[in-house]
């Protein structure tokens, strides 16, 4: 792991790999989601409202999975100080916003039809809207800790690993309290889904999390540059 | 006491940290047990009765054979059970699609002084089985089991 703690080693790999995950990540989040709206079955239950499955399940596990991975970078940069472990956290805020949001939408579409409503404040659903408010205030005070300087990235790495806490709650919401979202279909290699639904959503989950892991490339290098260029600046400035 | 390692010693504090976090969501989960549901159960209903009047919602399943039209044409009458006890719902409306007997019901209401459940609206609740509708025909034993087969 401290192999890549000299940036201009990761920058070599993260050069060429960006572009291969986010367009294999793409093909495969297209193709899957195109197979399933197109080709695959509708639900005896709910019909043809189904095929949004397969956005709407990705992201919300990308969108909790993005907060599992800023967490465990956030435990990096507090204990071992590796210089790559904040900027990584910085850079899964983003997607990971987007993506909770996408599961949100598209959650708010899919209710609307099956249950009858646009939006209830069930456990499952008002815990994922926490995880959205999360990576949005964790963007903000990221920032902001980064405008300060030298040791800014404590508070955010606290914060982020706080945060996790919100990550089982959103996971067990269902199972703990009385809710109008569905248990998980997929447990411990178990599926109660028919593999006409399973395969797609899987090949779906796969492409999404590479194109996940390309964002997050892609804004790191973005972040390193800014900090490249800013120290340059500096050195300049201190030069003059 | 030797000196230890500082990275060690933050460790050892973040995963001290990590552990109260955790404690503490899980007392608060805990904590909530009954009030963060969304809705109550029959068996909730039956051991501990809200008084007749109070804004409720009632979740259960739509108990076969008990959807009836009441004769102005408009109402709904329903019982929803969870296998443990069983309330007669009715409603005045346009049910959702997915309200079926066998599936899933959460109803919006209070309870009237007889024990009925008035509802004022009905929100359908599916489970996590999806089987696609070219095998509607089968029963749902026949289904479950071709998806078994299958896995």
């Amino acid at each position: 792991m401290h192999g890549f703690a000299n940036p201009a080693r990761f920058l070599r790999l993260a050069r060429w790999l960006t572009p291969l995950l986010m367009l294999s990540g793409g093909l495969l989040a297209l193709g899957a989601m195109g197979w399933g709206v197109l080709l695959g079955p509708a639900d005896s239950l709910q019909g043809d409202t189904v095929r949004i499955l397969y956005l709407h399940v990705p992201t919300a596990w990308l969108g909790m999975g993005g907060w599992t991975a800023l967490a465990i970078s956030s435990l990096t940069e507090l204990v071992w100080r590796h210089p790559l472990a904040g900027i990584a956290a910085r850079a899964i805020a983003v997607p990971g916003a987007v993506f909770a949001a996408i599961c949100l939408a598209t959650g708010s579409i899919w209710g609307r039809p099956a249950w009858g409503t646009w939006w209830i404040w069930d456990g499952r659903l008002t815990s994922m809207l926490v995880l959205l408010f999360l990576y949005l205030a964790y963007i903000a005070l990221a920032d902001a800790a980064q405008r300060d300087g030298a040791g800014g990235s404590r508070v955010p790495a606290i914060f982020g690993l706080v945060g996790a806490i919100n990550i089982p709650i959103i996971h067990y919401s269902v199972l703990w309290w009385n809710s109008i979202h569905q248990p998980p279909s997929i447990s411990m290699g178990k599926s109660a889904m028919a593999p006409d639904f399973l395969i797609p959503l899987l090949v779906s989950t796969v492409g999404f999390s590479l194109l996940f892991g390309g964002i997050v490339l892609l804004r790191m290098r973005a972040l390193l540059a800014d900090q490249q260029a800013e120290a340059r600046l500096r050195r300049k400035a201190l030069a003059a | 006491m030797s000196a230890i390692k500082a990275k060690h010693q933050r460790l050892i504090l973040a995963l001290i940290a990590l552990v109260a976090i955790l404690a503490a969501g899980a007392l608060a989960a805990w904590a909530l047990r009954s009030q963060a549901s969304y809705f109550y159960l029959p068996a909730d209903l039956a051991a501990n009765p809200p008084e007749a009047g109070r804004a409720i919602r009632l979740g259960g399943m739509v108990e076969a054979g008990s959807v009836a039209k009441a004769p102005d044409g408009v109402t709904v009458r329903f019982v929803v059970g969870d296998g443990k006890a069983r309330v007669p719902v009715s409603f005045k409306g346009i049910v959702p699609d997915l309200f079926k007997e066998g599936s899933g019901v959460v109803a919006e209401g209070r309870l009237d002084s007889e024990g009925r459940f008035v509802a004022d609206n009905l929100l359908a609740k599916h489970d996590e089985k999806y089987v696609p509708r070219e095998m509607k025909d089968m029963t749902a034993d026949q289904a479950r089991a071709a998806v078994r087969n299958t896995q």
